[in-house]
């Protein structure tokens, strides 16, 4: 589903991502951990399309297409879906517009019929009490006073409403206390069918008691220096990661 | 410059036909107008404002004996609502009897030079010019200079005006390049309520030079709602100056809305001369092309207890410009003020600009101020949030855009106007609603 094969990029001269390698298959959830800073976030926007990046070097495919090649709306149409660690707040814009508008634009680039009023707002229903998510939120401007936790269940709310084929999530368990954990990984997992994949990205291994990975990748400064079973993240968690830092150069070929 | 020659004969003629209680305004504003010129750059007022280069050209009043501008020619431009309002025309600068229509018992509409002799003679002495104190230039001199075809609106004391009042400023540009200059003084009286909306269409395609004074007087317990809506052709200039007394505790709403023009000059004074008044003064421009739209306002806290609170919000795109000028005077009696001021700009294109400026005077101690303003470009992190949600970049550009709009146009209380407001909105927004 997803092929990411040597990817360089970096901002404004600075290097970030330093060769990444990795293979997302239909039906797997992956988990990248690492320290602050290792360039996770900086993955997953090189991802989702944000052009302020440059892609020096590496390709990118996404269900046979050239991922690198297509806007970030056109991303989004394809099936992939970024959940943000730091969600924008928009003054004036009303959330349920927004994940309308949302909505039909994805539909329409999937060929599929435009959901009208009352269509729309059956989905929307079915999807907010899914979340856990009140009405008078989806009323509001856009993550505009939103708490940590509203904005992150925000985030996966619109994506069980724009059904993605691949969810990156952005430490989406950061600031969330353990019910709302439960809910994010609840809406998560009944997305995830044999056709959809999950990327992880998260600090600690508590998310991944809900969301079990098929595979843990450690990413340190740009690159994945280590990639295990589940257990891996069990091990980072007792350990830390100091111990990936000393290993790096054993794992330098991996 | 050939239209200075021009006006002065014109000054001439009209003192030699018209006398009256209004004659001395005129030949003393007719002198400062002589003494002052048009406004060069060099004053610092008109700094980004080159209201010459306009006057380069040669603009004549016209007269129209209603033959060539008719009923049904006014019909074509009407506002949304129009018909359930007061409806008071300007034709040429001249107030239009035949064309305006007044449909509320509360309201007085008579000539200026009427009121200066009757009952409100007085309240004519006192108020009329009053914002020359406020712009010593030769543009609201001007104004004074040439009075001819003003009004006077008086909403009576205690009464609700339950339909808006529509004021159309039209120029009739089909032949010459005309100069216009509507003049109305305005009394709300004590714990009387009423809601204004002005607007100017100009038609033809030579030029047209708008200069429009309104002075109004809000009385004790009054409230007032005044909207302006500016959405001209390119060959229209105009300088457009409210300028508002509040005599006694009572609330002013006003909000400004200016989109297509030429160059567009606007003056909103509020001098709060009563302890206890509050002031809102909203402003949203949305320029491209050439347009070039300037914004000064004052609020002159001269008593105390008073609260202003001001925002203006522009969008600025191909090689528009934009001026904001906000002064607040805080007098020395003025203790326990509050006044909010804040001014943000979006410039959407490179070629676009905006200069930006408060100025705050402050003669009190006891007072709460606050300014600020912004200038910067779309937020491109909120542009990709959008289009990582599959909304393509056009599209969420002008949601964006919308938003940040949007709590200007919510301040437009007027149901039709502000759904023909967000309609011109949407419409340059190319916003395509499902
Ligand atoms: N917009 C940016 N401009 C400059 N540097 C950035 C930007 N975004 C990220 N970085 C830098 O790139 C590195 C990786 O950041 P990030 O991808 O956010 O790491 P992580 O998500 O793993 O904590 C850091 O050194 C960070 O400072
Ligand atoms: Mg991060």
């Amino acid at each position: 589903m997803l092929k990411i094969q040597n990817l360089h990029a970096g901002i404004e001269g600075k290097k970030i991502l330093n060769g990444i390698n990795l293979e997302i298959r239909p039906g797997e959830v992956h988990a990248i951990m690492g320290p602050n800073g290792s360039g996770k976030s900086t993955l997953a926007s090189v991802l989702a399309g944000r052009k302020e990046f440059e892609v020096s070097n590496g390709t990118v495919e996404f269900l046979g297409k050239d991922l690198l090649d297509l806007s970030p709306e056109a991303r989004a149409g394809e099936g992939l879906f970024l959940a943000f660690q730091y969600p924008i707040e928009i003054p004036g814009l009303s959330t349920t517009n927004f994940i309308k508008t949302a909505v039909n634009e994805v539909r329409k680039y999937r060929g599929q019929d435009t959901l009208d009023a009352v269509g729309f707002l059956k989905l929307m229903k079915e999807k907010m009490a899914l979340m856990n998510m009140d009405q008078s939120l989806l009323s509001r401007p856009l993550n505009e006073g939103f708490s940590g936790g509203e904005k992150k269940r925000n985030e996966i709310f619109q994506m069980a409403m724009l059904q993605p084929k691949l969810a990156i999530l952005d430490e989406t368990d950061s600031g969330l206390d353990i019910d709302a954990i439960r809910i994010v990984a609840n809406g998560v997992n009944k997305l995830a069918t044999q056709d959809t994949a999950v990327l992880v990205v998260t600090h600690y291994q508590r998310l991944l008691d809900y969301i079990v990975p098929d595979f843990v990748h450690v990413l340190y400064k740009g690159r994945i220096v280590k990639s295990g079973p589940k257990e891996l993240a069990l091990e980072l968690e007792e350990r830390g990661y100091d111990f990936i830092k000393n290993e790096t150069n054993v794992t330098e070929e991996v | 410059m050939a239209t200075i020659d021009y006006l002065e004969k014109e000054f001439e003629k009209l003192q030699a036909t018209t006398g009256g209680q209004l004659s001395a305004f005129r030949q003393d504003a007719f002198t400062a107008f002589s003494r002052l010129g048009i406004p060069s750059s060099r004053n610092e007022e008109w700094k980004y404002t080159r209201v010459g280069l306009v006057f380069n050209k040669t603009f004549q009043f016209s007269e129209d004996d209603g033959s060539r501008f008719t009923a049904a020619d006014l019909t074509k431009l009407k506002l949304p609502g129009s018909d359930e309002a007061n409806e008071i025309v300007f034709l040429n600068g001249r107030f239009s009897s035949t064309l305006s229509t007044l449909r509320s018992q509360g309201l007085t509409l008579l000539p200026l030079e009427e009121a200066a002799q009757g009952a409100h003679s007085e309240f004519v002495a006192t108020h009329f010019a009053n914002s020359s104190k406020y712009l010593k230039d030769g543009i609201n001199a001007m104004s004074t200079a040439f009075l001819s075809g003003a009004i006077f609106l008086d909403v009576k004391k205690g009464a609700t005006i339950d339909h808006p009042v529509y004021i159309y400023n039209i120029s009739d540009a089909r032949e010459f390049n005309v100069l216009s200059q509507p003049r109305s003084l305005i009394k709300v009286g004590e714990n009387a309520q009423v809601q204004l909306v002005e607007t100017f269409v100009t038609i033809g395609s030579q030029e047209s030079f708008t200069n429009q004074v309104m002075e109004m007087v809000v009385e004790r317990d009054a409230i007032t709602e005044y909207y302006k809506i500016q959405n001209d052709v390119p060959n229209a200039n105009q300088v457009s100056t409210t300028h508002i007394r509040q005599t006694g505790k009572s609330y002013t709403h006003a909000v400004t809305i200016s989109l297509d023009g030429g160059m567009v000059r606007n003056n909103l004074n509020l001098v709060l001369d009563a302890p206890n008044c509050e002031a809102h003064m909203y402003g949203l421009y949305f320029q491209k092309g050439k347009t070039h739209i300037d914004n000064h306002t004052v609020v002159d806290n001269v008593q105390p207890n008073c609260l202003s609170n001001e925002l203006y919000k522009g969008i600025l795109t191909d090689s528009a410009t934009g001026v904001f000028n906000g002064k607040i005077f805080v007098r020395p009696l003025a203790q326990k003020t509050n006044a909010y001021q804040s001014n943000k700009n979006v410039l959407l294109s490179d070629t676009a600009s905006v200069n930006t400026k408060p100025q705050l005077e402050i003669y009190a101690d006891d007072v709460k101020c606050s300014h600020g303003c912004t200038i910067g470009q779309l937020d491109e992190e909120a542009l990709f949030y959008l289009q990582s949600r599959g909304i393509n970049e056009k599209r969420a550009k002008s949601m964006l855009l919308h938003g940040f709009s949007s709590d200007i146009l919510e301040k437009i209380k007027l149901t039709p106007i502000r759904a023909y407001v967000e309609g011109l909105i949407d419409q340059r927004l190319e916003f395509d609603k499902e």
